[in-house]
């Protein structure tokens, strides 16, 4: 089985474009599958089950949406394994814009849309800087100019990715990201492997459920804020 | 040049001297928050003074900085122009929606115009995604398209991804929130022009000359008008794009001179394919793809008898261009600006 890790912003564009990829693959649907992990609520099940693709969805709740994803990946590809898929996708949103689900030698895709500013590629972290292919959608209402644009900061904080455009309600560009998926190679089992990137560091009291604020009630892991005068 | 030659330079050059040959160094350091950093060292040596918790943010040490800003630089000196690589463009027909041969081949040259004429969900959009993805008989149409007579490597393809086929399109905003002079320089920036002032300079007469209304390079691009932005949008497509395919979805009611906007993008050796219904564009073309059921129908060149009644055509576009003009300055229209039509022929201006 294939397993391919997709990570985007909320919003972006990420069910649109893992559907108008499926239906470029030359795999049949009853032979994909869609892990997604979100925080408190989604709603993209329903597009999954409209295309009869065996999907599950998992809550982090108040949990870090990134420890989640990574303690529960493996039980999502043995659940892949069982349901006899040839593809298996997981969706994550960057909720901290530094969730980064990419894991080394597995497919690793980043879906960014053109309105989120120019800029924004310089701000979103490790989910853009480790991925191995950026997908770029709403292009089709900017102008060709700062699609470049966009493109051009891109490449400066990731100079080694592909960069794909891809339009999530026609499905333009999907097609090269369907080949990409087809080639990348199968595995039994994501034991032993490694995260591209460290998770954030979670271990102060209000992981724990604190809800008081000040000094006093600060322990663990903290991280103080400079304040210039 | 190699990453060993850039790990050497880097190594042994002070930070601002490279910033003067690599502008766009100093982007790479602000994305990691380095820009503060003493630029009278060398990187590793600079390093040395930052604290080894914010590069573990970026998931950075101080030797993989190093090594990683040796692999920018690499990345933005390559030269991945596609501009003037192509000579031409082939496309091998496949297969219309019932399935039939297409039996078409059209092979189109830098500064040729072929126009695409077909109903809406024609297939006109699946023919641009035939050519934006170089298909190789492997898309639903079963398309071949061959660059400079030849079918691309697959590492060809991928690399040209998204870089091949400029649009323009009615349906384009611009959203960023810049001056138009902020907004080309930045653009000319992206594109390594050695002088982007100049190139923004440029690039803005060139918009100018263009659009009905004129505006000055201090509006924001978000509050040009319709017709503003498209002259805006055509001329930097022509001056700065990187892409050597240009297509044109629609433009013919954006208020610009479309005579001037197609021959400037034809002067700048750009392969220009243009889907439209507009007799005075699609006329213009040399040749005329119809499209018909997901299937290229037919190729036409454009008659003799098709260029001649283009002045025609030209001058009942310049009476209903005139009776615009005076609605916009709140004229009342009068008989005496329409011309008399006789036996169905434009009478005399």
């Amino acid at each position: 089985m294939k397993l391919i890790t997709v990570a985007g912003p909320p919003s972006s564009g990420k069910t649109s474009v893992i559907l108008k990829t499926i239906a470029q693959l030359k795999v049949p649907n009853d032979k994909v599958g869609v892990v997604k992990f979100d925080s408190l609520t989604s709603f993209d099940h329903l597009r999954y089950d409209e295309q009869g693709i065996a999907n599950q969805t998992g809550f982090a709740g108040k949990i870090c949406p990134d420890h989640f994803f990574v303690s529960n990946i493996e039980d999502a590809v043995q659940w892949g394994k069982r349901k006899g898929l040839s593809i298996l996708i997981t969706e994550s949103a960057g909720l901290c814009n530094r969730c980064s689900p990419h894991i080394n030698g597995i497919l690793s895709v980043c879906v960014i849309d053109n309105l989120s500013g120019v800029n924004t590629p310089r701000k979103i972290g490790p989910m853009l800087k480790y991925a191995d292919i950026i997908v770029v959608t709403k292009g089709d209402i900017v102008s060709q100019a700062e699609r470049e644009v966009f493109a051009f900061n891109i490449k400066e904080v990731n100079a080694n990715a592909q960069i794909l455009f891809i339009n999530g309600i026609t499905g333009q560009g999907a097609f090269l990201l369907a080949k990409y998926w087809q080639d990348t190679l199968d595995i039994d089992t994501l034991k032993d492997r490694k995260l591209r990137f460290t998770m954030p560091a979670a271990i102060c009291s209000y992981c724990t459920g604190e809800t008081m604020i000040g000094d006093t009630y600060q322990m663990g892991m903290l991280k103080r804020m400079e304040f210039e005068e | 040049m190699e990453l060993d030659a850039y790990f050497t330079e880097v190594s042994t050059t002070k930070i601002s001297e490279l910033l003067t040959s690599y502008p766009l160094a100093s982007d790479y350091l602000a994305n990691i928050r380095l820009g503060k950093i003493n630029h009278e060292l060398t990187l590793p040596e600079a390093l040395l003074d930052v604290d080894e918790d914010i590069l573990e943010e970026f998931g950075l040490t101080r030797d993989s900085v190093v090594l990683h800003f040796c692999a920018f630089l690499s990345a933005f000196s390559k030269n991945t122009e596609l501009n003037g690589e192509i000579s031409s463009i082939t496309i091998l027909g496949g297969r219309n929606k019932s399935g039939k041969p297409e039996q078409v081949e059209i092979t189109v040259v830098p500064g040729e115009i072929v126009s695409i004429v077909g109903p809406t969900g024609s297939g006109k959009s699946r023919l641009l995604e035939d050519i934006e993805c170089l298909a190789q008989r492997d898309t639903p149409t079963g398309r071949q398209i061959l660059l400079n007579g030849a079918a691309p490597t697959d590492e060809r393809r991928f690399a040209t991804g998204g870089k091949l086929v400029a649009q323009l399109s009615q349906n384009m905003n611009f959203v960023m929130d810049l001056t138009v002079r902020e907004f080309l320089e930045m653009h000319a920036k992206s594109r390594m022009t050695t002088d982007p002032a100049e190139t923004a300079d440029r690039c803005f007469a060139c918009a100018n000359t263009l659009a009905g209304e004129k505006f000055t390079p201090e509006t924001k691009v978000t509050q040009l008008s319709g017709g503003q932005s498209r002259a805006l949008m055509i001329a930097d497509t022509a001056l700065m794009s990187a892409s050597p395919i240009i297509l044109i979805d629609e433009i013919e009611n954006a208020g610009i001179d479309r005579r001037e906007a197609i021959k400037l993008l034809a002067n700048h050796e750009k392969i220009i394919l243009m889907s439209t219904h507009d007799p005075l564009l699609a006329l213009r073309a040399d040749k005329r793809i119809v499209i018909k059921n997901g299937g290229i129908a037919k190729i036409l060149v454009t008659t003799e008898t098709e260029r001649q009644s283009l002045d025609h055509i030209q001058q009942m576009d310049e009476i209903l261009q005139n009776l615009r003009n005076h609605l916009r300055k709140g004229d009342t229209i009068t008989m005496e600006m329409i011309p008399k039509m006789e036996d169905n022929h434009v009478g005399t201006l």
